[in-house]
């Protein structure tokens, strides 16, 4: 029971941290250009065919994955060049209007360029293995990779927003855009480049996820309103609320899958306890986000100066 | 959720713009047979939509796009997997298009959502998929004939197969939506062990199954049993097989592994058991013929979800050319219907009283055509003259 609690924290640390990858680039686009980006969760899927393709041609995951990251950051630069830079002045239903038409024309895109088929990552037989975390606990390699990217990137973003001067001009941008304008800071370039970080990070949430989930058409658009739920539990803009966030909810959500059947099942009759326990499951972080609400309105961790 | 929010606004707006109506002939026999095809074009699941929309079009053309002499019209629409979606299609279908016959649906809760539009309205609904237990039961409708099979009844084959293999205890896993509460509840009304653990996934965005596998390999049954449709089919596999049970726990299925996912899942569908009414490999002349040419045509094996398609083409077919072409009478074209006077290409099949077949149930297994191609192929006949649970439980 308790070897089953350890696993199942792991699972759900696993999907937090790929929760928080792919929030962690909505709250920073969110945050300082004040973008309303609906098409972060269409990044997601074209890091994910990039990945797919790229891993086909080189032969390595390693190699598709790491080219997969600057091609959609290169693509979410021309998108924010061609499309996106236009918006900034607009209000956020105009965000939301024009990022819900490029979700449409990258799911169309995909389907020209990839077949509506969708796609596999294949793993590496190194990646297919298990070792044990605890005695009598094996535990799949490429899950535990995940935590690790995860926990990786989390601290070089923590790096990058709280110790570079780039992520000076971040902060700076969340809290007043115009102030770091009128400073002489070349606002548009700083917006260009975060947007970029930000296609980056929702790349490798979708080449993480994967192997796991493979790539098909539309899989940003589900997982897109859970990196909302994420953003607004953590506070708009704060990267330390979206790794908070994040984790809360993959923990929330695999617990509650894991034992509220058997927790009902010692109250209700096995099918009643089933069919409760699963509705109640994928309410309970909805539950938990409201909860926040009520007590703390802007999110746990509000940037200053909103 | 500002998604959906603007997903249901675009699908206000093209309800509501409604078109005037063609005026209907008055003579005893129809000019144009006009038919409506709902199915998921768009998303995860299009290769299904489009492998539907294929195998529906075949049987056209092998009917020289006639039946009992008069031109057939088709007009296909995309549910988008959504309940909300496939209902305002079906309502389009039939305010805006005024087809004779609606027929498609892959999933059961989109047509549990949309049948009664049709159905109500003195119009028969033909399912080339989807066959909720509720339709199969209390709701049975005059108007409403499945060509494809109940839910239940592929699981209670799949019962079957495991007393056949002497599988004392088995682990359940199926999404939380009605067909995924039938798959369920057929496999549990003929397998005779003990069920020692059952899970039911959110669906459809569930895409993680690893709380799930973990709760399997603590459970240590002698067998897991999954109904993971489409794309799910692949997620459910692939974590499975990283999870490294497949060898310790024997994998069952019904309807996760067909000829869409395979060419994704590939070896991980090797050495799994499971079964199904229908297979690429039937010896019937129409299954050869549907098969052969579908190959030619599209490069490419048809799945169940074409096979049924293709069935429920010469279903209507068959009532057309017993009535003359007069779609008008009602329930001359309904005992037409009923009396399935067709070559399906599942082999013999009738319907009951219901209006779902009764049919064999066959056991399957996949195997490597050559290194990067795989194919379903028959194993054995589980079962012959299956009936579902649900039709005594049917008034008409």
């Amino acid at each position: 029971m308790t070897l089953l609690l350890v696993e199942q924290f792991l699972n759900g640390l696993q999907i937090g941290l790929l929760l928080f990858l792919l929030a962690a680039g909505l709250t920073l686009v969110f945050g300082i250009m004040d973008l309303v980006n609906l098409a972060h969760g269409s990044l997601y899927m074209m890091g994910a065919f990039f990945a797919a393709v790229l891993t086909e041609w080189t032969g390595s995951f390693l190699a598709g994955a790491l080219l997969a990251l600057p091609a959609t950051a290169l693509l979410g630069i021309v998108t924010e060049v061609i499309a996106l830079r236009n918006l900034y002045t607009r209000d956020h239903l105009d965000h939301v209007l024009a990022t819900f038409g490029l979700i449409l024309f990258f799911n169309e895109l995909a389907r020209v360029l990839f077949g509506v088929g969708g796609m596999a990552i294949p793993l590496p037989d190194s990646l297919l293995t298990h070792f044990e975390i605890l005695p009598g606990l094996p535990y799949p390699t490429y899950r535990f990779l995940i935590i690790l990217v995860g926990l990786l990137c989390a601290g070089f973003l923590y790096v990058l927003v709280q110790r570079t001067r780039l992520g000076m001009l971040i902060r700076a941008g969340a809290t007043n855009r115009e102030m770091v304008g009128a400073l002489g800071v070349d606002i548009k370039l700083l917006f260009t480049l975060v947007f970029g970080l930000g296609s980056a990070l929702a790349a490798l949430a979708g080449l993480m996820a994967a192997p796991i989930t493979t790539v098909q058409i539309g899989m940003g658009d589900n997982i897109l309103i859970l990196a909302l739920v994420v953003i607004v539990i953590g506070g708009i803009g704060s990267i330390r609320g979206a790794f908070i966030a994040s984790l809360l909810i993959g923990l929330v959500d695999t617990m509650g899958r894991a034992f509220l059947p058997n927790m009902l099942g010692t109250v209700l009759s096995p099918a009643d306890a089933g069919t409760v326990s699963e509705a109640l499951s994928s309410m309970l972080i909805y539950i938990l986000m409201s909860g926040v609400l009520i007590l703390r309105p802007a999110g746990l961790f509000p940037a200053p100066g909103r | 959720m500002k998604v959906s929010t603007l997903l249901r606004v675009t699908g206000a707006l093209a309800v509501s713009a409604l078109a005037l109506a063609a005026a209907e002939p008055a003579a005893a026999q129809a000019k144009k047979i006009k038919i409506g095809f709902v199915t998921t074009l768009s998303g995860p699941n299009a290769a299904y939509g489009v492998d539907m929309r294929n195998s529906f079009e075949l049987a056209l053309e092998h009917l020289g796009r006639k039946m009992g002499g008069i031109p057939v019209e088709v007009i296909y629409e995309d549910d988008e997997q959504k309940p909300e979606v496939g209902k305002q299609k079906t309502d389009k279908l039939m305010q805006r298009d005024r087809v004779d016959i609606v027929a498609g649906y892959i999933w059961s809760n989109v047509l549990l959502a949309s049948y009664k539009s049709v159905v109500d309205n003195n119009t028969f609904l033909i399912s080339a998929n989807a066959g909720p237990s509720q339709l199969a039961g209390e709701q049975c409708h005059k108007n409403f004939f499945a060509a494809s099979w109940a839910n239940e009844q592929n699981p209670m084959g799949v019962g079957h197969l495991l007393n056949q293999k002497n599988v004392q205890k088995l682990y359940i896993v199926a999404p939380n939506y009605a067909a995924g509460q039938d798959m369920a509840n057929g496999v549990k009304a003929t397998f005779k062990g003990q069920v020692v653990g059952q899970d039911m996934t959110r669906w459809p965005d569930q895409l993680d199954f690893s709380a799930e596998i973990s709760k399997i390999r603590a459970a240590k049954p002698d067998a897991v049993y999954v109904f993971f449709p489409g794309r799910a089919g692949v997620q459910f596999l692939t974590q499975y097989t990283q999870a490294n049970l497949k060898k310790e726990i024997p994998l069952y299925s019904v309807f996760t592994i067909d000829g869409v996912t395979l060419k994704l899942q590939k070896d991980q569908a090797l050495d799994t058991f499971f079964g199904l009414f229908w297979a690429p490999d039937l010896p019937y002349a129409a299954n050869t013929k549907f098969v052969t040419d579908y190959k030619k045509k599209h490069k490419d094996t048809p799945t169940f979800y074409g096979a049924q398609s293709y069935d429920v083409a010469n279903l209507i077919n068959s009532a057309v050319v017993a009535t003359k072409g007069d779609l008008k009478n009602k329930d001359a074209f309904r005992a037409a219907l009923e009396a399935a006077k067709f070559e399906s290409v599942r082999g013999p099949m009738k319907f009951n009283k219901n209006h779902f077949p009764i049919h064999a149930i066959y056991q399957q297994e996949v195997y490597k055509v050559s290194d990067s191609e795989y194919d379903i192929r028959t194993i054995s006949k589980i079962i012959d003259n299956l009936e579902d649970p649900s039709a005594p439980k049917c008034k008409m």
